[in-house]
Parts: structure tokens; sequence; C-alpha cells
């Protein structure tokens, strides 16, 4: 699916030359919400080639950036569209766009307009001032939701692996192999690894601010104690998701480990960890969850022959 | 909302005053208002609010400010560590990934 646009000038409304130059990535999104926000004004928008990635992802990667922007600028022959030298750059622009340097290759100057594209109105009618609401970054409830499909999707080739792994691994026994136990043991050891997996993918970053701990790892392990709790109640209720006790300890590392990497993988697509706070909770936490996870496999096989 | 914070004294910023001329460029960047201005330059208010995404340190024309940007995911992290270098979201996910 292709979802960006092609680089240029485009229009908004009827513009002239005086009229404000808003920058934009190309991907279609970025692009569809900075027009939408400037309905009833006129302005030109100037889309970078940024390969269909948003302002942020793309200036941290570089393509959002001063090569690019003053490279638009001169393709795009803007010095004789506009009378004036500005160019209103999304602050989220910033990591990879240096206006000084914009400035001195291109002669126009950047200004940073706000983090939203629904506060440009407001941006430019108080003449291109910015208030401190509209240079800050949050993580609402929403933002973090949205940011969960992208997370299952990728991790989808591996976890769909681990769970046929589980599946047919669960047919060994000591009378050999078994189909018909690893058509149901196994499927239920998968479905415990997915709920696992999906629990940490999604509830993590719905209860953020709420789970415990500055470590996303550790937020993420509640919610496989959480997850543990419930399905030990489950199981007194209704015995039967696990075989062997070996199976029930394998799950009680199995379940956390999983739950705790779900949670520490979602470090990318926050809006507020840092490189070197992900690098001092990995060194931490990936040994503990590499040891967990070794054990808990071999408890579980264990499990198969007892 | 609570505001989210992060791990404490981890962050590689440092904003070196000698060097700052009060231009203000790296207040207007950030996205987690880090810095204040104090006396007429500016100065780090809030360390552990910082993601060092880097806006300030390319955006400040006196070079005051400093701090090691790179990709912050986990998959990115691990790659760089299996091949030795720094961590990059280059092959892991392929197209699918975030660019």
């Amino acid at each position: 699916m292709d979802y960006s646009v092609e680089p240029g000038l485009y229009a908004v409304g009827t513009p002239s030359a005086g009229s404000p130059v808003l920058v934009s990535a190309n991907y279609k999104m970025s692009f569809d919400r900075l027009r939408s926000s400037l309905t009833g004004t006129d302005a030109w928008i100037l889309v970078l080639d940024t390969k269909g990635i948003n302002v942020w992802c793309a200036a941290g990667k570089g393509t959002f950036g001063t090569d690019e922007l003053v490279r638009r600028i001169n393709a795009t022959d803007l010095p004789d569209v506009v009378n004036h030298n500005r160019v209103i750059v999304p602050q989220l622009g910033a990591p990879g766009v240096c206006a000084y340097e914009v400035r001195k290759r291109s002669g126009f100057r950047v200004v940073y307009g706000p983090i939203r594209a629904k506060d440009l109105r407001a941006f430019l009618e108080a003449g291109m001032k910015a208030t401190p609401e509209m240079r800050g970054v949050d993580f609402p409830f929403r933002d973090r939701l949205a940011v969960v499909p992208v997370e299952l999707v990728l991790s989808a080739k591996y976890v769909l692996l681990i769970m046929l792994g589980l599946l047919v691994l669960a047919g060994l026994g000591l009378n050999g192999y078994s189909l018909g136990r690893a058509a149901s043991e196994g499927l239920t050891s998968a479905l415990m690894f997915c709920m696992a997996f999906v629990a940490g993918t999604v509830l993590t970053p719905a209860l953020l601010p709420w789970l415990p701990g500055r470590a996303l790892s550790i937020k993420g392990l509640w919610i496989g104690v959480a997850l543990m709790l419930l399905l030990g109640g489950w199981n007194l209720a209704f015995p039967g998701l696990a075989s062997s006790w070996f199976e029930v300890a394998a799950w009680c590392l199995l379940i956390p480990v999983t739950t705790s990497f779900a949670g520490m993988n979602f470090t990318g697509a926050t809006t507020y960890t840092s490189l070197s706070g992900v690098r001092r909770e990995m060194r931490i936490a990936v040994p503990i969850q590499a040891a967990a996870a070794i054990v808990g496999v071999i408890l579980w096989v264990t499990g198969r022959f007892v | 909302m609570v505001r989210l914070r992060y791990l404490s004294g981890v962050v590689t910023l440092a904003l070196d005053e000698a060097k700052c001329s009060g231009c203000g460029m790296c207040l207007t960047v950030c996205p987690h208002a880090v810095f204040a201005m104090e006396d007429g330059k500016a100065a780090i208010v809030d360390r552990d609010a910082c993601m060092e995404c880097g806006a300030c340190a390319l955006n400040c024309p006196c070079e005051a400010v400093t701090v090691k940007s790179g990709v912050g995911c986990v998959a990115a992290i691990i790659k760089g560590a299996l091949t030795g270098s720094e961590p990059n979201c280059d092959c892991v996910g392929g197209s699918t990934c975030c660019g």
C-alpha cells in the first residue's frame, strides 16, 4: 500500500507571493492533517521527499532534514514564488533540520511551527508565536494505543513462528510423537503464549501511566503477573490448562518473560524514552529475560515427558 | 493525566554555558521543556525529561549543546549489538519497519 504524496509545492486556497510556506513530509497522513488544518486560509505547502514516512520519524532518520529541505526549496523555485524568506517547519522536524544551515544554504529562515497541525491557525494568527503547550509532546491514551497495531504487525512473524514451535513440540512424549497431543495441548500452549504476547503489547501501552516502575520491562512484567494470577484462578475453577506441574512452572516464567519483553519493546514507539535509558534497561532486563526464557522452555519440554 | 517519566540520570545531554549565546533555539525545538532561559543563557531544568532526539544540539549555532542521539528501539539495539555497530533499523523488518 502506498501512502506517499508526490514531493513538491502545493497550494491551499489561493496563495499569493506573501502567503506563508508550510513544510511537510510526503506521508499522506502528515500532508492531509496539515492541509485540513489550513482550510479557509491561503498558504503554500512544500512537501519534502521523506519516502512516505511521517515528520518525526523521518527527522530522526535524517530524511526530513537540512539537505532535503534545501533541495526541495531549489527544485520548486520557491524564491520566485514568494516574496518573503520564511519557511514554517513543524517543530518535530527539528531533529533533522539545522535551521541556521538552511538559512546559509538557501537564504530561507526556518521558523519552527507548533507540534500539532491543529494549532497552526492559532500560531499563524498570533504572528507565528507558539505557546508552551504548542511546543510540548505528551503521550495520552489515544496516542499510545494508536501505535499498538504497528507493534503487533511487526512482531507477528516471530509470534506465529513460536506458536508453531510450541504446537509441534507439544506432540513429544514418553510414548513417542503424538499428533493428537500436538493438536490439543500444543494448541493450548500456543494460545497461552499468544495471549501473553498480545496482553503485553496491548495492555502495557494502555495502562502505561498506572503500571508501577519507570522501566517498560517492569511495567510489562506486572501485566504478566496479573495474567498469571488470572490463569491460576481460572485453572482452579476449570482445571486442565496445564498437563503437569512442570508446565505450570514453565508458564510462571514464560508468561512474565513474554509480557516483560513486549513491554520493553514498546520503548521504540513512545514519545519520551531515551536511547541511553533503553540501553540501560536492556542491559539489566535482557539477560534476566533470556535466562528465564531458557529455564522456562526447559521446564516446558520436560513437562512433555512427565 | 500523570506525566510519564522514564529512567533518571541516564541521558547524554550536556550544555556548555560558556559557549551559549542565549539565542533560545534549544527551548524552541525541545518537545519536553528540558531547557529554560536563566540570566540570558539557556539552562537544563529537566534533564530526565530528555529523550535524546537531538533537535537541540543540531540547532545550536554555538555548539554549546551536545547529546548522543540515535535509534532507541529494542529491535534496532539488538541488531546493532549482534552486528557490532550502532543501533540501526536497516533490514530489521525491511520496508515495513519505521523507514
